[in-house]
């Protein structure tokens, strides 16, 4: 086993034009090139992409599931941000 | 970082899981269902691994350039079901190194059908039409697993596996339509292949050690007698288009079950195998850890290059 462990990369793929990069999975290699041919071979075998982004996994800054909640509540009550909430003539196409 | 555990969290687990919603990696989850998890996933992915080896035997032997083709493939999938696999048990805060580790000291499980020989070219043909067969029943059911990342590597999975199968079954029915001799070869690889295809279900329900737990936190979702059934049903028809008996004297249509009985299975060998006794145990370990040790000086490589990129990169700008 080496001593020194290949970094891990997270893989995002554009399936096609107009679509945006969706999370793939991950995989391990020493630079972003390598990352790229990796990629490539690992996650777009049958033409699954038109493009690929791969980013150090170590460089993702998530949002704690535990504060969820709370961190996601101030939208909870703004239901006047949707369209329905306005009582408008339906037949005016607005 | 690892998710903390606060007041209710094993609530809100429960909660997420009764209402068929996804475990995801950052979520506190009990530290057995965690566990659970790793052991499941990464033998999952050693198999897909170690399962390159029966036929990747046969490549260079492949009879027309349009079967090496697409064993070729077939078997570059298995080895990247067997990275999707690492990925998502990785999510779980296991180290690649520390799964490869446990493969290699033989820690860790893999399917125990793959320490049996492939013999002839019929073998190829049988592992595609019936372990994979297998293979495809079991993944399917658990596309509906708890745990997010494992459901979406499956997923993926079983897209990419149906080819598998038919080329396995497509190499049984040329055979089969053959030469007397070839048809033999065929019957002889499904002989062989057959009751180890029914093991890879692993035990009865009774007495199999994590079943039940997996099934209450969904990690399964359908029991390991269940899915045989299903395999059996399934293979009885494709045996007789073409023109195979299975082996088993035993295996008839029960109406009133509406599914076909079968044989008893011989746990002995499933056990004998399992526990180091196959024909191939030790060769395939030891082609495992021979990629290991051939290609560490590739690793090591790759990451002195990254790091003479990275210093020039450094050079270059200063």
């Amino acid at each position: 086993m080496s001593a020194r462990r290949l970094p891990l990369w997270e893989v995002f793929i554009r399936s096609r034009r107009g679509l945006d990069h969706k999370h793939v999975g991950s995989l391990h290699a020493a630079d972003p090139e390598q990352a790229m041919q990796a990629a490539r071979d690992t996650y777009t075998r049958r033409q699954e992409g038109v493009s690929i982004w791969i980013v150090r996994a170590e460089d993702i800054h998530a949002s704690q599931s535990d504060d969820a909640q709370a961190f996601f509540d101030p939208a909870e009550d703004k239901v006047y941000r949707h369209p329905t909430f306005y009582d408008v003539p339906e037949d005016l196409k607005l | 970082m690892p998710p903390i555990s606060s007041p209710g969290a094993e609530a809100r687990f429960d909660a997420t899981i009764a209402a068929e919603e996804k475990i995801e990696p950052r979520d506190w989850m009990p530290e057995k269902y965690r566990r659970n998890l790793v052991r499941q996933i990464s033998q999952h992915a050693h198999s897909e691994v170690v399962g390159q080896l029966p036929e990747g035997n046969w490549i260079t032997r492949a009879p027309t350039l349009r079967r090496k083709a697409t064993l070729l493939a077939k078997v570059q999938d298995e080895a990247g079901h067997g990275l999707y696999l690492y990925s998502a048990a990785e999510t779980l805060g296991v180290s690649r190194e520390q799964m490869q580790d446990d493969l290699l000291s033989g820690r860790a499980k893999y399917a125990s059908i793959f320490n049996y020989p492939s013999l002839t070219w019929a073998d190829v043909g049988a592992i595609g039409w019936l372990v994979d067969g297998a293979a495809i029943v079991n993944q399917i059911s658990l596309c509906r697993t708890s745990y997010g990342p494992y459901a979406r590597a499956l997923v993926r999975i079983c897209k990419e596996e149906s080819f598998h199968m038919r080329q396995g079954f497509e190499i049984m029915q040329t055979l089969c339509g053959g030469t007397s001799e070839q048809k033999a070869m065929a019957q002889d690889a499904l002989d062989r292949w057959w009751w180890p295809t029914l093991m890879m279900f692993g035990p009865h329900d009774a007495e199999s050690a994590h079943s039940q737990q997996s099934m209450q936190w969904k990690i399964k979702r359908q029991s390991n007698d269940e899915l045989r059934q299903k395999f059996v049903d399934q293979s009885v028809a494709q045996a007789e288009h073409l023109g195979l008996v299975l082996p088993d004297s035993d295996l008839k249509w029960n109406a009133a079950r509406d599914h076909y009985d079968f044989g008893a299975i011989d746990w002995d060998e499933f056990q004998r195998v399992l526990n180091g006794g196959g024909h191939c145990n030790r060769s395939r370990i030891k082609a495992r850890r021979d990629a290991d040790q051939d290609g560490e000086w590739v690793r090591e490589a790759m990451l002195t290059y990254a790091d003479k990129q990275r210093a020039r990169a450094v050079e270059d700008a200063a």
